[in-house]
């Protein structure tokens, strides 16, 4: 069938008012689970879709509106990064870089606005993307094999070293403190304890939601009292609104951020973090001559929430044209055609055109409400910051330890959080940078995974690790990315002795 | 809004027949693997159903809790909930499978009050559509040939119920299970891609999460492991003792609860199931996911569980899986 017919069709559907009417609610929805820490989009559609069924929703209704508040939450998780350095999410973790100290400069409203636009340039053309390629990448997607996933993550990995500004040392040490904090729990394959202490509850491992928020905003909220909240808070104001110039200036990383994420996105067992830490370092290392990355740079907001929203969409490629979840979120959503005994499988387009185009053509329009909806908000969230900061901070807390008990329903993780606080305030203290440890723990469960996959496949062949072209080329970036900041290293100790 | 008072109001009297003063609050079915599988199958259909219906009062969420192939679950409840009154675990004979052989730490089948049954689904071994093997007995010739060169994978560890699958399979053709390349996943969905993406040649799943590819004829279904053939769209596909082999893998998936859940509540959900059971818009629902009749609940189940877990020990000690002595 024509691609644009049944992208017409599909617009057929979602042009319904009840249906437009369910992306804009899903929109909202979205934004604010992506802006409230604890709560991911994952929760909140597992607890919608029993309301879908409830009202009676027609199929393809149900699946507008749960896929708006996925994509909608893309759009949230860097308001509290940018504003209060505490990112809501991993993929908001990179935000915090320069979105923060932009915040910092009186930019805030600017960085707001550039990620607002960043995330609607990152989706939109990945919907295009999936528009007329779903089918063949779903296919290239599923043959990338265990042993190409660990070479993929290695990468990842190695780009550590290049994340933050400091000694390249630092953030290594940070990112493995993040990979031993990821080996605490039953491991998923043996079912041996790991790193428990003999405590029940850590049995299940940490929650990033725990982690993220023990470090950033609670590391950051004891730094502030400790400078009795006069230093480096954001500031309301100041600086300049975005201008047209520097958006214009941001295109060429907005198109590599969407390749990136996109691509990364398809892949069913890679995620919106590894999206948004590669398109990151990739601009960093690409725009080194003549950026400020570190310090407010706009590309450096654009970057990861372009990414972002790319891999989110790409998610969705392997899940409606053959059936298989990317991630834990776009599960559910297969969950939920299951739920209106729709088969999900590569038939689904075949089957129920009017699902998968109707899905299709609302988040065309989805993201378009997205930026609409945001773009006037930037002035309203920007204004978070005229809360005098002892209101501001401890409020914020309270809605962290909230969504912390919310997802676990234990006490045990609010100390544990508070217990990373204190840890990301002495790292803070020795300028060690914590979003490598953020990194570090999110990759190392899924390299752990892929490694133990890999292995078992190839019976303990480690030479299976390059078994394919992609696998080879990846490693070789990872060793050229280690050797970097090494090489980089040796020529700042070499400079200064020149010039004794 | 008025019905959900009177049900408060009626379960609030002290001859209440069925609830005896217990109203779920805010109640969480856990599937304890990634979204996909059939773990997440268990919890979705049955809160549905139990929510169109209308048997509980207010609708009951789901959540994913993979890690261990359900040993982070049991933990969790075991650790920090072992009398909510509101949670299910679902759960599979392939939970059976893993008390026996001790993964889920010091936790096993007395740990837990077993609620019951929902329905019984049944394993399949299933090829990608360009496979070498034709049917189970293309299979089993390749495993005596060689059974090590043959990558297996599936959701759930060595010793899962997957593995088990293909284990009986294995010794069948009168080969050791434990020379098998056999490669775990986290979830059903995840194995089904490495299966599809050529990673690995054979996928021991079950009925119920394989019928999208099959339609779309992506895969080849070898055998089902019943007694009898399967009714539906997999009526097509032999037995496996129609082929030769006696290998039979039932999977009864329900749900179980924390150790000291009240019985006020524990009641009320084996009750709630009875009701589900009996409903004339079951069947249709539970067959649509491809769940065979099942109903067993309560005490007779509670039983049943216990003594299946006992013969998987005792499998398990047969095929080298846990020492004699433990």
């Amino acid at each position: 069938m024509d691609v644009f017919a049944a992208l017409g069709g599909g617009f057929g559907v979602a042009l319904q008012p009840g249906n437009l009417l369910l992306a804009f609610i899903g929109c909202i929805v979205g934004t604010a689970i992506g802006v409230l820490p604890g709560i991911g989009p994952l929760n909140a559609i597992a607890l919608l879709l029993p309301f879908c069924l409830a009202l009676r929703l027609p199929p393809e209704s149900a699946l507008i509106l749960l896929a708006a508040v996925y994509y909608g939450s893309g759009y949230g998780g860097r308001i509290t990064a940018i504003l209060l350095n505490m990112p809501g999410e991993p993929s908001a973790v990179l935000t915090t870089l320069d979105g923060h100290p932009l915040a910092k400069q009186g930019r805030g409203g600017a960085a707001l606005a550039i990620s607002g636009i960043g995330s609607f340039v990152g989706a939109t053309l990945s919907v295009v993307a999936m528009t007329f390629l779903s089918v063949p990448l779903a296919k290239v997607a599923v043959a990338f094999s265990p042993a190409d996933y660990v070479a993929l993550i290695a990468f990842a990995l190695s780009l550590l070293g290049a994340v933050s500004d400091g000694p390249a040392v630092k953030a290594w040490a940070a990112g493995c403190v993040g990979l031993l904090l990821a080996m605490v729990g039953v491991d998923s394959g043996t079912g041996v304890e790991r790193f428990t202490l003999g405590s029940l509850e850590l049995l299940g491992g940490i929650d990033f939601t725990v982690l993220a928020i023990g470090l950033f905003a609670i590391g950051e909220i004891l730094l502030l009292i400790e400078t009795k909240l006069r230093a480096e808070a954001a500031k309301l104001g100041g600086g300049e609104k975005l201008s047209l110039r520097e958006v214009i200036h941001c295109v060429p990383t907005m198109l590599r951020a969407t390749g990136i994420g996109f691509v990364i996105g398809v892949l069913p067992g890679a995620g919106a973090s590894v999206a948004s830490a590669l398109s990151y370092t990739a601009e960093k290392r690409l725009n080194e001559a003549h950026g400020k990355f570190g310090q407010g740079d706009m590309r450096g907001v654009a970057a990861p929430e372009t990414a972002d929203n790319a891999a989110q969409i790409g998610n969705l490629v392997p899940m409606l044209s053959l059936g298989i979840p990317g991630s834990g979120t776009t599960a559910v959503l297969l969950g939920a055609l299951l739920m209106y005994n729709i088969t999900p499988g590569p038939l689904l387009f075949e089957q129920r055109p009017d699902v998968a185009w109707g899905l299709i053509a609302s988040m065309y329009i989805g993201n378009a409400m997205l930026l609409l909806l945001n773009l006037p908000l930037v002035g309203i969230f920007a204004r978070l910051l005229t809360v005098p900061a002892w209101v501001l901070y401890p409020g914020v807390l309270a809605l962290s330890f909230a969504g912390v008990y919310a997802a676990s329903n234990s006490a045990f993780d609010l100390l544990l959080a508070i217990g990373f606080g204190v840890l990301g305030w002495l790292f803070r203290k020795m300028e060690i940078p914590l979003v490598p440890i953020v990194l570090g723990f999110v990759l190392g469960r899924m390299l752990e995974d892929n490694l133990r996959r890999a292995m078992s496949l190839s019976d303990g062949d480690v030479w299976a690790l390059l078994g394919s072209p992609v696998s080879i080329v990846l490693w070789v970036m990872t060793l050229a990315a280690v050797a970097w900041p090494m090489l980089r290293g040796l020529r700042r100790v070499a400079q200064p002795s020149r010039g004794v | 809004m008025q019905r959900r008072t009177l049900i408060a109001a009626t379960s609030a009297l002290p001859f209440a027949a069925s609830a005896q003063g217990f109203v779920p609050q805010n109640a969480e079915c856990i599937a304890p693997a990634a979204p996909g599988g059939g773990f997440d199958v268990t919890c979705r259909l049955t809160t549905r159903m139990l929510s169109e219906l209308n048997l509980v009062p207010s609708p009951i969420r789901t959540q994913n809790m993979p890690g261990g192939i359900g040993a982070v679950a049991i933990n969790h409840i075991n650790a920090q909930r072992p009398a909510d009154p509101n949670v299910l675990v679902a759960f599979s004979t392939g939970s059976w499978l893993n008390m026996a052989q001790r993964r889920f730490g010091r936790f096993a089948e007395n740990d837990v009050r077993w609620i019951g049954a929902i329905g019984a689904d049944y394993g399949v071994i299933a090829v990608r559509r360009d496979s070498r093997f034709q049917n189970l007995g293309d299979l089993i010739a390749a495993f005596r040939e060689n059974i090590s060169a043959i990558p297996i994978g599936s959701s759930g560890a060595v010793g899962s119920q997957d593995w088990t699958k293909v284990a009986l399979l294995a010794r069948a053709a009168g080969q050791d299970p434990r020379r098998m390349r056999y490669v775990p996943f986290e979830g059903g969905g995840a194995a089904m891609a490495a299966l599809l993406g050529g990673h690995i040649q054979v996928f021991p799943g079950d009925a119920s999460e394989i019928r999208g590819q099959f339609d779309a004829g992506e895969i080849r279904i070898l055998a089902v492991l019943s007694a009898q053939r399967l009714p539906g769209f997999l009526s097509v596909v032999p037995t496996a003792r129609e082929q030769g082999l006696d290998v039979e893998w039932p999977i009864i998936r329900g749900f179980y609860g924390p150790p000291r859940m009240p019985d006020a509540a524990y009641n009320y959900w084996v009750d709630v199931l009875k009701r589900l059971h009996a409903h004339p818009a079951w069947p249709e629902a539970r067959a649509a996911q491809g769940l065979f009749e099942f109903n067993m609940v309560g005490e007779e189940f509670s039983q049943l569980a216990k003594r299946r877990t006992e013969e998987y020990r005792t499998l398990a000690r047969e095929v080298g899986l846990i020492q004699p002595t433990q």
